[in-house]
């Protein structure tokens, strides 16, 4: 009786724990291809809609370009991270990878590496319009092996961007441009004294917020140091430098002295969306350190229209930590369009991804999304440059952006930062302490041989 | 251990018949287990697959991404969940969610609700019967949700308590006591109906004689009831620490493990690292360790009962 009972207990633990993980990854898959069928699968989630509205128009081209051949649109409605997840879970078995996908540069080494993807060389070298590609473009998928993996659908780069009206109403001059980022807690410090419930200044912080988190955020910061994350002389990861102290220091400092949002909102999963379609357009946020797709969110046809938008808000390039040279930074990544390895069609699907990046269908996309041209030929396009009135500030910033390490370790490095900012601005760890457990952990990650001592 | 002395006596049943009658025992064998053919070999292809599979990519560095071939690890990633402190953390919060919430919440508000509905009128039963049952029957999201709602910064008792002063931010300041409460409201009726039906089961003349005889309440429910419903207790403590055990949208849905790590359960913790990180054989290697420690738990109200017995 006593044996049964354990058994029976052992047998519900086991379902309740074990099957919990187990249970997930082995979910079947809706969608299989079959050689009629190329199945697309990209991110729809809170105010980012303009992808979607994009794939439904290269839908219709396709099908009536190729009569017999069916578009299937998968759409994963889920947050960054949790898209992420959902791909790569679609990816681990042949009958539910898509063969097209919308991939992040940021996570495109580690699916190379996994094997999800398929090299394109041999369709780009027939592809006239890859050469007008700028070299960075070119370069933004390409694996360890040296073959290109995807095909860029745009860039980004990073400044803040600040409440003009709000800025007046506290007396700070207009148009803004801090040297330092004492420059820039001291315009916060500012507006938290003049002008109560306005929050002063947003920087992502914390797992709720993803690789934005980390790329916004932190890298933010890091790379106005003088350290960066990963050494390319040495060849070694750096994740305890004086620059890393420093810029989780500046977390700590705006989270805690109530310059950024409370802990709690900044830590929700959802808060880029309320954001930019709430606390922005509401004028309840000054300064937000952010990408230059936002102002995409605003248009007629994004998911909050505001129109006062480029009258009200200003945009000043982030300055480095004492104003070093050259003064300002950025940070840049951008999405790509990947064929998968189990595509059964390759050719097909590789011709979905010349026509999403067609210079038509790139210009649109670009001018919808806000995104920052990477061909040339939509670069030096006037319909282009007049998208918005910071489009060719963002451009610029290219001069001065950095691009994030592109090793397969790097998404879980990033996990990592996040985890590190999580509990600087919660308190639980000082910077210091947390950035040593930020270092182990990335030896345990990348081996202790490829990480410098700190 | 009643197995161990079960199985040499089933072993000798067929020595003792003799060999001539083996054939028809096995076809009727046959005949018997046929009808169960199919729910075993979907069990076989749904339960025990995945759990097999589980068992195997705990030793492995599995990942979701980042890796073309899986490797076999060893005891790498128990080596490396003992020295990481976030687990270790994780696992004191599940034991403190555990206890906190089934073994003395549940379990003791349960059997209180059932004792005070013992002998109540109809229509009492009713009403108290339909506003506990109805927090378990609300979906687990939803019941996350609406307490997330209820504890939030800007929630309803927020609302109320702003006019003593008290008001606060529960699910950051205090998250783990915020989903012990929500766990305990929404696990109470379960704990209730069990012991409502083991209380039935209570024949009224003890209690009539031990009246008589001059017990008072508590004695009575301490000498009579209790060891009467003993077994009842067992059984819905190992239920109830099981399912608390492995408990995850609650807690997903109204702290996401946060803030930081500060309610960050083992089953939340396993999520991370298994979907957010995808370090799956990490996480399964986790759920391992969940199951032991549900083991342990059953193990001990298993000797529990083994003591009041004796």
């Amino acid at each position: 009786m006593h044996g049964r009972r354990k058994i029976v207990a052992a047998a519900g633990a086991l379902l309740l724990g074990a099957a919990s993980v187990s249970g997930c990854t082995l979910s079947s898959g809706s969608a299989s291809s079959s050689s009629k069928t190329i199945t697309v699968a990209y991110q729809e989630f809170g105010s980012f809609i303009q992808l979607n509205t994009e794939m439904q128009t290269l839908k219709k081209q396709y099908e009536a370009a190729h009569p017999g051949t069916t578009v299937q649109l998968e759409p994963i409605q889920a947050s960054e991270n949790d898209y992420y997840t959902k791909l790569t879970l679609m990816n681990r078995s042949a009958s539910t990878a898509p063969d097209v996908m919308y991939e992040d540069t940021f996570l495109i080494n580690s699916d190379i590496q996994a094997g999800y993807l398929a090299p394109l060389d041999s369709y780009l070298s027939k592809w006239s319009d890859w050469s007008e590609f700028t070299a960075t473009a070119k370069s933004a998928a390409v694996g360890q092996d040296g073959k290109t993996y995807g095909v860029p659908m745009g860039t980004d780069t990073r400044a803040l961007y600040y409440n003009k009206t709000l800025f007046e109403q506290a007396g700070i001059a207009v148009p803004w441009q801090p040297k330092t980022w004492a420059d820039v807690l001291s315009a916060a410090e500012t507006i938290k004294a003049k002008l109560p419930g306005v929050t002063p200044l947003n920087v992502y912080s914390g797992k709720g917020a993803g690789e934005g988190a980390t790329m916004q955020g932190l890298e933010m910061l890091l790379y106005g140091t003088g350290d960066q994350l990963y050494d390319s002389a040495t060849k070694k990861w750096t994740p305890s430098t004086p620059g890393m102290l420093a810029s989780l220091n500046f977390v700590k400092q705006i989270y805690t002295t109530g310059l950024a949002p409370d802990v709690q909102d900044a830590l929700n999963p959802n808060f880029g969306t309320t954001l930019s379609t709430e606390l922005i357009p509401q004028g309840k946020l000054a300064i937000d350190l952010d990408g230059s797709w936002l102002p995409s969110t605003w248009t007629p046809t994004g998911a909050k229209p505001w129109s006062a938008w480029s009258s009200t808000l200003g945009v000043a390039a982030m300055p480095t930590q004492n104003g070093q040279a050259p003064g300002t930074t950025s940070m840049s990544g951008g999405w790509v369009l990947s064929v998968g390895s189990h595509a059964p069609d390759k050719q097909a699907a590789f011709d979905f991804v010349s026509l999403a990046e067609n210079k038509a269908n790139a210009l649109n996309y670009d001018i919808t999304a806000g995104q920052i041209a990477e061909r040339t030929d939509v670069a030096a396009d006037s319909s282009y440059l007049s998208t918005n009135p910071m489009t060719g500030f963002f451009t610029n910033l290219v001069k001065v952006t950095h691009f994030r390490p592109t090793y397969p370790v790097y998404p879980q490095i990033s996990d990592q930062i996040q985890v590190a900012m999580e509990s600087v601005m919660t308190g639980q760890s000082s910077p210091s302490s947390a950035m040593s457990t930020l270092a182990t952990q990335v030896s345990g990650i990348a081996g202790a041989s490829n990480v410098a001592a700190g | 251990m009643t197995v161990a002395t079960q199985s040499p006596r089933t072993a000798r049943i067929p020595l003792d018949k003799g060999g001539a009658r083996r054939p028809r025992r096995v076809r009727r064998l046959l005949g018997r287990l046929l009808p169960l053919g199919p729910a075993l070999l979907l069990l076989a292809v749904f339960f025990a697959g995945p759990l097999i599979w589980s068992v195997y990519t705990a030793f492995t560095d599995m990942a979701l991404s980042g890796a073309a071939t899986t490797e076999f690890t060893g005891l790498e990633n128990f080596r490396r969940m003992f020295s990481d402190p976030v687990f270790v953390k994780s696992l004191e919060l599940t034991v403190i969610f555990v206890i906190g919430s089934a073994v003395i919440g549940q379990n003791l508000l349960g059997m209180l609700l059932a004792l005070i509905l013992r002998g109540r009128s109809g229509a009492v039963r009713t009403i108290v019967n339909g506003v506990v049952i109805g927090a378990w029957v609300v979906p687990e999201v939803v019941a996350g949700f609406a307490w997330y709602a209820f504890l939030y910064k800007t929630g309803t008792l927020n609302a109320i308590l702003g006019h003593f002063g008290l008001s606060q931010d529960w699910l950051y300041t205090m998250p783990m006591l915020a989903v012990i409460l929500a766990n305990i409201w929404r696990g109470t009726a379960f704990s209730m109906l069990v012991y409502s039906a083991a209380l039935s089961d209570v024949p009224p003349e003890l209690l009539e004689a031990a009246a008589v005889d001059g017990a008072s309440s508590w004695k009575r429910l301490r000498y009579v009831t209790l060891p009467l419903i003993r077994r009842s207790i067992v059984s819905n403590l190992m239920l109830i620490t099981l399912q608390t055990l492995a408990s995850f949208g609650l807690i997903y849905v109204m702290t996401g493990g946060g803030p930081g790590n500060a309610s960050s359960t083992t089953p939340l913790y396993m999520y991370q690292e298994a979907f957010r990180f995808y370090q799956l054989g990490y996480g399964t290697a986790m759920a391992l360790v969940l199951l032991v420690l549900g083991a342990l738990f059953s193990l001990i109200y298993l000797r529990l009962i083994k003591l009041e017995d004796s």
